[in-house]
């Protein structure tokens, strides 16, 4: 179908600003997802899947500038003991980075993958991002495909001590920043990836995520402080048979947050949960968009999302699960939840289930709400403030999100920083 | 203790009165019982004195110790001294039972500006005070009544008041909804806490609750006002003969 003239000029006005990276032996698949780019054109406001985010500045060809914000506490996974990857505005940095070495995992910047040496990866980059696009088209993944500077291919091959910790700081207030990671957990493999930062004024991320049968993969993930950056990112995953991905985003401020997930459970009893908290107060606008495909026998999925917002906040959910006709005994499970805590925000859901196979079980359930006043009263009456029972409440909100966490410890440092937001929140 | 003079309320929403003139005083080591038809008004008179909202104060007055309770928040309310057992004691998901009540028994201590209990001490307290109420490590764990029986929400109602140690006391119907021997696990708990130095106000339908918790005062509540006050014979007078009696002769 042919674009109309205002997408291809949109799209063709930002390509005209870039030129390809010349990075690693990825030019070929840079040059099909730039082909990808062209034929779907870069989501406009009047696409049906960006109807509630309004893309242009994701689209236009400057990074809005976003001011820096100067850290006031101890940086989130501090005292986990993991090995850091530091990118500074998109760029990966050596010596604030820990040596890459490490049992069980083979950890490679995207400008190592050679064709020569017949690279693991070179198989992979762009191949899952590039089964994504259907049924729904992700142009922004495809272009970030096409244009990414930097990121890491990590391989896992056994069960590794430590996690790995991806941080993104930016010093920048006009870096426009494009990340390609790859993920491969091989067969009964197991890691755990922590992401931090905000990376840039404009973040255009894209993580393609390959288990192999039995392999395991955690994510958690929160994406900083920073009131004025932007972000866009997609995770791609594939689950083998009996494979295990769990991930979990924190976002709190930042003016535009769009997360994609896809993911396609190909084989049996595998298991993915997707979950996300996010707390937004005033020019916030945070969207989980999320499809999940079940094609494989006996699989479960979970997407949990909470989103506290207030003084105008808007809070979007997105989330599909698809069941192949394949896919029987599927288990599905999907909720998604506001609390609004006044009545200038607001919250725009869209559940979807699709089902084509005949046993299965599937459940979504979308909520917006307001503090439970009769719970606020009851609080009260045993002689906590209005304040602190309002932010104990929120977080007794939150906490169904944050219990898909299996660190207990990772959890309870996730728990004190949305404490401490609260907190600030109110004292300015 | 408790001074409540000619306290008139209506609904903030509705135009209609429910308390149309309600005249009480507790004194200090007193155990005074309301007893009153459905609908009399007695939960209203306790969401009153607690600070609920919806409500109006159209007249009277309300006194802790000499302080005005109408003027004060919910929580200065409680802070102060004052605590309701509620009728249906609320649900809280996500919130443990345990972080709850620690909560609450050092907010009120920093707002009266006393030290803290220590997580220890807190700790071994209210182990203690549950197992005198058969309230097992389980139900501390989880979420503040949710999935609690009715019998397990009101006896975690009296845990919190023994937490708590409060000087007025107001429990609305903590009797209904217990068997036999939570009855008196729960009056033990009650009488376990009468002392000079509080006051109690004990509202209940029933003369079950009065044989365990022994009454000094007992008044009638109907259409929003005490209409007759006695002494604990006038609950066996309710329990044998209905509420007819004394409607008529005090209407
Ligand atoms: N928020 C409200 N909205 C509407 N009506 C109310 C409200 N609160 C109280 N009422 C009405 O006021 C009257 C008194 O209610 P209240 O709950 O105080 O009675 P009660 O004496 O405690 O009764 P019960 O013995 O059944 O517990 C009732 O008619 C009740 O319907
Ligand atoms: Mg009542």
């Amino acid at each position: 179908m042919a674009l109309d003239d205002l997408k291809t000029s949109a799209t063709e006005g930002r390509l005209s600003s870039m030129t390809l990276p010349d990075v690693g032996c990825t030019a070929e698949a840079r040059q099909d997802a730039l082909a990808r780019v062209r034929a779907m054109g870069l989501p406009q406001r009047r696409d049906e899947y960006w109807k509630w985010t309004r893309p242009d500045t994701f689209v236009q060809t400057e990074a809005p500038r976003a001011s820096l914000f100067h850290m006031d506490e101890t940086p989130l996974f501090d005292a986990v003991d993991r090995l850091k990857i530091v990118f500074v505005d998109g760029v990966y940095s050596a010596e604030r980075s820990d040596d890459l070495s490490l049992e069980g995992v083979q950890i490679d910047r995207l400008e190592d993958i050679c064709c020569t040496d017949e690279h693991w990866a070179e198989d992979l980059y762009g191949t899952l991002e590039a089964a994504g696009q259907v049924p729904v088209e992700r142009p922004l993944a495809a272009l970030n495909t096409a244009f990414a500077g930097d990121g890491v291919a990590i391989r896992v091959t056994g069960k590794v001590s430590k996690p790995i910790s991806l941080m993104y700081t930016h010093e920048s207030e006009v870096s426009d920043v494009f990340l390609h990671h790859i993920i491969r957990v091989e067969t009964g493999a197991e890691l755990t990836i922590l992401e931090n930062g905000p990376a840039a004024a404009r973040f255009n991320k894209c993580m393609e995520i390959d288990i192999a049968d039995g392999g395991t993969l955690h994510h958690v993930r929160a994406q900083g402080r920073d009131h004025e950056r932007r972000a866009v990112t997609h995770m791609f995953a594939r689950l083998g048979e009996e494979s295990v991905f769990k991930s979990f985003t924190l976002t709190a401020n930042g003016v535009l947050t769009r997360n994609e997930a896809v993911v396609e459970l190909t084989g049996d009893n595998a298991v993915v949960h997707i979950a996300g908290a996010c707390v937004g107060d005033g020019d916030f606008h945070h969207d989980d968009t999320v499809f999940i495909t079940h094609k494989g026998v006996n699989c479960e999925s979970r997407q949990v999302f909470k989103k506290v917002l207030c003084n105008g906040a808007t809070g979007v959910f997105q989330g599909k699960i698809l069941v192949k006709q394949s896919a029987q005994k599927t288990d599905g499970y999907q909720i998604s939840q506001s609390l609004l805590l006044d009545e200038d925000s607001q919250f725009y859901a869209k559940p979807e289930l699709e089902i084509y196979a005949d046993d299965v079980a599937c459940s979504h359930g979308s909520t917006s709400g307001a503090i439970d006043e009769d719970a606020l009263f009851y609080l009260r009456a045993r002689g906590v403030p209005h304040d602190m029972a309002t932010d104990l409440l929120t977080l007794a909100f939150l906490a169904e999100a944050l219990d898909e966490i299996e660190d207990e410890a990772l959890a309870a440092d996730l728990y004190t920083r949305l404490e401490g937001w609260l907190v600030r929140r109110r004292h300015g | 203790m408790l001074e409540i003079k000619g306290l008139k309320v209506k609904l903030e929403e509705e135009d209609k009165q429910i308390l149309k003139g309600v005249d009480l005083t507790v004194e200090a080591g007193k155990v005074h019982a309301i007893m009153g038809p459905n609908g009399s008004g007695k939960s209203t008179l306790s969401y009153v004195l607690s600070g609920r909202d919806g409500y109006e104060v159209t007249g009277g007055s309300a006194t802790l110790l000499g302080d005005d309770l109408l003027d004060m928040e919910t929580e200065e309310r409680a802070a102060a001294g004052l605590f309701l057992a509620f009728q249906y004691p609320v649900e809280i998901p996500g919130v443990g039972n345990m972080t709850f009540l620690r909560t609450a028994v050092n907010a009120q201590r920093k707002a009266r500006g006393e030290e803290e209990m220590s997580a220890a001490e807190f700790l071994k307290v209210v182990r203690a005070k549950a197992k005198t109420l058969k309230i097992d490590a389980d139900m501390l764990k989880r979420p503040v009544n949710v999935g609690f029986s009715g019998g397990e929400k009101k006896r975690n109602e009296i845990l919190q008041m023994a937490m708590l140690e409060p000087k007025m006391c107001i429990l609305d119907e903590t009797d209904s909804g217990l068997d036999v021997d939570a009855m008196k696990l729960v009056s033990e708990g009650v009488n376990a806490l009468r002392d000079e130095g509080r006051g109690f106000l004990v509202i209940t339908h029933y003369q079950r609750l009065l044989d365990h918790i022994k009454p000094d005062v007992v008044h009638i509540m109907a259409d929003g006002r005490i209409v007759k006050s006695g002494g604990p014979e006038l609950a066996l007078e309710v329990e044998n003969n209905g509420y007819a009696d004394i409607l008529a002769e005090t209407a």
